[in-house]
């Protein structure tokens, strides 16, 4: 399969034209958020609160970099496990967000929120660090600074390699993977 | 008596952090290669291939394999004919860590406890292992593990008359459970007997041993082969998206235990396992 090539911000046809199993070349602007991001972000949104990202705009990489040598935008950068996620995810998509990128499979919960906002998860190679980080353009803390590897990076990504989890049908790969989901 | 100064126990530990984070070991990485010959389809083979691609860029760029360059935990075997000098064994370890982590610019992932959660900036304390051997030699392995795959594992006290069936059909079910998320294929460590806690630490401890090596124990050693061929037969394969790769090694490491108890402890790794040892 050749790889098919797309560019953050994706207009919701591109979402839509997305299938389970596609494989993908993502570039453009892409923000880093794992747990305690996730928790910050939700608790913001509990209070009623405007989060200071633009969450339609953007895709959530759940990740958490190493540091960057000198001279290099960054270190390994490979994803970190969805499903802890899942508890927030409901209501980052309720906000806006489209675009998720991380590994392994999510709730029930959670897929029945991507196929309700026709939106998309990709899941990118778990333990690719080394390989992710020379896709990486640029890197730059934007919020939550203090967290260190949890903050959040506004990464600026060439051809990073991704496949299409779950679609905005509901379509989920890991249905089709040859092994049954508990 | 033979001294043994602390200093070198430092630097040890240092190298030691560096080395296993950026260089893969070379039996995870031959199991890759044995795996890539194995599988038939071209997703799991795409993916094996850029694992052992991403194995070469680390170490040839010293970017971290994985960026959970994870706790990291420092096996000590210490020569009962050793004394140390320099100040605080204990001191000396965390150290090496803290140095190796800034310099190499690995990823600090220790909060100093589970409620605050504050990050400690050092990935440290380590979890320290000792144990008491004969000799005057102390023998250093680092092994950094990632919490993506230490979260699925799992301990479980079976009853002394349980059957082999049950424990196979146990550790199956860790492997299911873990699904994408420990980053398959993986290598499992596997304790069995002794107390709760000993299972556990001789799981983590199997870890170590290389892919491909085998108990001596005849009838574990045939355990770890039937285990290997039956996981291997589920299909979860490479990020469980099919394959006939799901475990690149089963390691078992055994001890004696109670009349009453069947102790059984499964550490799961990922394809990320990782150490690197000296001796001195
Ligand atoms: S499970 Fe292993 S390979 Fe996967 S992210 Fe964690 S440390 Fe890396």
């Amino acid at each position: 399969m050749i790889p098919k090539k797309i560019h953050t911000p994706l207009a919701d046809d591109v979402i839509r034209s997305l299938r389970a199993g596609d494989e993908i070349l993502l570039s453009g602007v892409i923000l880093t958020a794992r747990d305690a991001a996730h928790r910050r972000l939700f608790d913001m949104l509990k209070r009623g609160g405007r989060i200071p990202l633009d969450l339609r705009e953007t895709a959530i990489y759940y990740a958490g970099p190493t540091p960057a040598r000198p001279g290099r935008p960054i270190g390994a950068c490979g994803p970190t496990t969805s499903s802890r996620m899942d508890a927030f995810t409901p209501a980052l998509l309720e906000s806006g967000l489209a675009v998720m990128i991380g590994k392994g499979d999510r709730s029930p919960e959670v897929r029945r929120a991507i196929k309700k906002h026709a939106v998309v998860y990709f899941v990118a190679t778990g333990g690719l660090g080394a390989l992710l980080s020379t896709k990486v353009k640029s890197s730059k803390v934007i919020l939550f600074k203090e967290l260190g590897p949890e903050a959040v990076h506004r990464l600026e990504v060439k051809d990073f390699p991704l496949t299409v989890a779950i679609d905005s049908k509901g379509n989920d790969i890991y249905d089709k993977a040859g092994w049954k989901k508990q | 008596m033979r001294t043994v100064d602390t200093a070198k126990v430092r630097k040890a530990v240092e190298e030691l952090c560096l080395k296993a984070n950026f260089e893969l070991r070379k039996d995870v990485l031959r199991a890759l290669r044995t795996a890539l010959g194995r599988e038939k389809s071209a997703r799991a083979k795409g993916i094996l291939r850029s694992l052992i691609e991403n194995a070469r860029l680390a170490k040839a760029k010293r970017i971290a394999i994985c960026q959970d360059t994870g706790m990291a935990v420092v096996w000590m075997e210490i020569g009962q004919g050793v004394r140390f000098t320099g100040g605080s064994l204990r001191r000396a370890i965390n150290d090496g860590v803290k140095a190796a982590y800034k310099k190499g610019y690995l990823r600090k992932s220790v909060v100093g406890d589970c409620i605050i959660r504050r990050n400690t900036r050092t990935n440290t304390p380590a979890i320290i292992m000792t144990e008491i051997v004969d000799g005057d030699r102390v023998k250093i392995e680092v092994s950094p593990k990632g919490f993506g795959s230490e979260n699925k594992s799992r301990i479980k006290m079976f009853k002394p008359t349980a059957s082999l069936r049950e424990i196979k059909d146990f550790i199956r079910d860790v492997v299911m459970q873990a699904g994408p998320d420990a980053c398959p294929p993986l290598v499992l460590g596997i304790g069995v007997g002794g107390t709760f806690e000993t299972a556990a630490v001789l799981a983590k401890k199997a870890l170590l041993r290389p892919v491909g090596k085998h108990n001596l124990n005849k009838s574990l050693a045939a355990l770890e082969k039937e285990l290997f061929d039956e996981i291997n037969a589920l299909g979860i394969g490479p990020m469980a998206l099919g394959g006939r790769t799901t475990v690149l090694g089963v390691n078992i490491l055994d001890y004696p235990t109670h009349i009453a108890g069947f102790p059984v402890a499964v550490n799961v790794s990922c394809h990320a396992t990782r150490s690197a040892s000296r001796t001195i």
